[in-house]
């Protein structure tokens, strides 16, 4: 059962904060720890960031599910920016187009339960994570 | 044609503001302005009518348009006021001026469209530049006041300094903090500097490739840089994203980061009473002489 979604849309930096801010609030809503609750804070920077620095415009959107075994949060990212060529690249610790760490990506899938990543070249890049609600 | 128009709208003004008081008190309840009292509503309501008539008398005249505006502004009230306002000084003035022709076919119908809204529109443009105008001038004064409180940096002992940074960390932010930490330790004259990210509420890869690279930039000009302030959660968060923050000595708060300063600089803070103890009982060793 999926209740309905809400999106923040990236475009500026500041954009960034606005979306983290939002997945810290309906975790905390949903129950979800301290510690959860900065991990996910930090995913969704990072995948926010990679939009505003690669796409330039996409969206973070965030569901709750809540089924009979398990509730969790459900994150989507959306971007028609320029796509990633070879995503077991980006999945490598240090790997970085743009002078940073290159912990994003990685950094985002250790710090969530579930991750996903489909991306295509010139047509954009979609991510969907979870992490779920410790009982 | 035009003036002809304006003639009507001029010498019925009375009709048509009565038209339009009606009008505008309808949207009242229920909207944004229902908290404003009636004596208010209605005066400012005189007020930005004879202000568009006004206007429409001088072509367009910016003076009365600009000192009304910052009038509302002041007042706070919202913008779509204005705008409704405007919209519905249109409306009845289109009606009230069909109403009161003898004959209306589709081409003078189309004039009077086009006259009407000849003489809304520059107030219209006008008013919303003001407001955004307005709005910007709130915006950039806040970046400038952000800003200040930015990246302070405190000298609090002789070669200590301690740099706290309190919320968001973005691009901006980042390079100011790394100018005022490497201008701050020259001045100071810094031997250890202490940045205290207590209150950053997220450590991603972002931040935390800035605070190394500050890091780096103070170790460069000989000084050493302590990170103090991780909270427990913030420090899972960076063993998860596998940042390697071990080229610098870390602490969880500002009180053990400032006493690995002090070992650093081979400082020691001593206790005056115990002094003060020994001092008394050498006095009292030199009594018992």
């Amino acid at each position: 059962m999926m209740s309905s979604q809400s999106c923040v849309t990236i475009q500026k930096e500041w954009d960034i904060v606005a979306a983290r801010q939002l997945g810290r609030e309906i975790a905390k809503k949903i129950g979800v720890g301290t510690v959860d609750q900065a991990r996910i804070a930090t995913a969704v920077s990072e995948i926010a960031r990679n939009i505003y620095l690669y796409a330039k415009n996409g969206q973070v959107c965030f569901d709750v599910i809540d089924t009979i075994d398990q509730k969790g949060i459900l994150i989507i990212a959306e971007d028609s920016g320029p796509g990633i060529e070879d995503i077991s690249q980006v999945m490598e610790d240090g790997y970085s187009t743009s002078g940073g760490l290159g912990a994003g990506l990685p950094g985002v899938k250790r710090l969530m339960d579930e991750f996903d990543i489909k991306s295509e070249v010139d047509k954009g890049t979609v991510i969907k994570t979870i992490k779920w609600v410790r009982k | 044609m035009d003036r002809n128009l304006k003639r009507i709208a001029l010498e019925n003004s009375d009709t048509i503001v009565k038209m339009w008081m009606n009008e505008i008190n309808t949207i009242k309840d229920g909207n944004y302005t229902a908290t404003i009292s009636d004596d208010l509503f209605e005066s400012t309501n005189r007020e930005f009518v004879n202000v568009i008539f006004a206007s429409i008398k001088d072509q367009g005249s910016s003076k009365v348009v600009e000192d009304f505006s910052e009038k509302i502004i002041q007042l706070g009230w919202p913008l779509s006021y204005i705008t409704d306002g405007l919209q519905i000084f249109r409306r009845v003035t289109i009606e009230y001026i069909l109403n009161n022709s003898e004959k209306v076919n589709s081409d003078y119908f189309s004039k009077v469209l086009e006259s009407v809204d000849l003489w809304v529109e520059p107030i219209i443009r006008r008013l919303v530049n003001e407001y955004s105008g307005s709005w910007e001038h709130t915006v950039s004064l806040q970046r400038v006041a952000l800003q200040e409180l930015s990246a302070p940096l405190i000298p609090v002992l002789e070669g200590i300094t301690v740099m706290p940074l309190i919320g968001t960390i973005d691009t901006d932010r980042a390079k100011l903090i790394m100018e005022n930490l490497l201008e701050g330790v020259m001045q100071h004259n810094s031997e250890v500097v202490l940045i205290d990210i207590t209150g950053v509420p997220v450590v991603d890869t972002m931040v935390a490739h800035h605070i190394i690279q500050a890091a780096e930039a103070v170790r460069l000009i000989g000084a050493t840089c302590i990170l103090v302030g991780i909270r427990p959660e913030i420090a899972q968060t960076i063993v998860n994203l596998g940042i390697d923050l071990g080229k610098f000595p870390t602490k969880s708060s500002l009180k053990k980061g400032f006493m690995t300063a002090l070992e650093l600089m081979n400082r020691k803070i001593v206790d005056l009473d115990s002094k003060e103890e020994s001092i008394e009982k050498m006095i009292e060793s030199i009594k018992g002489e």
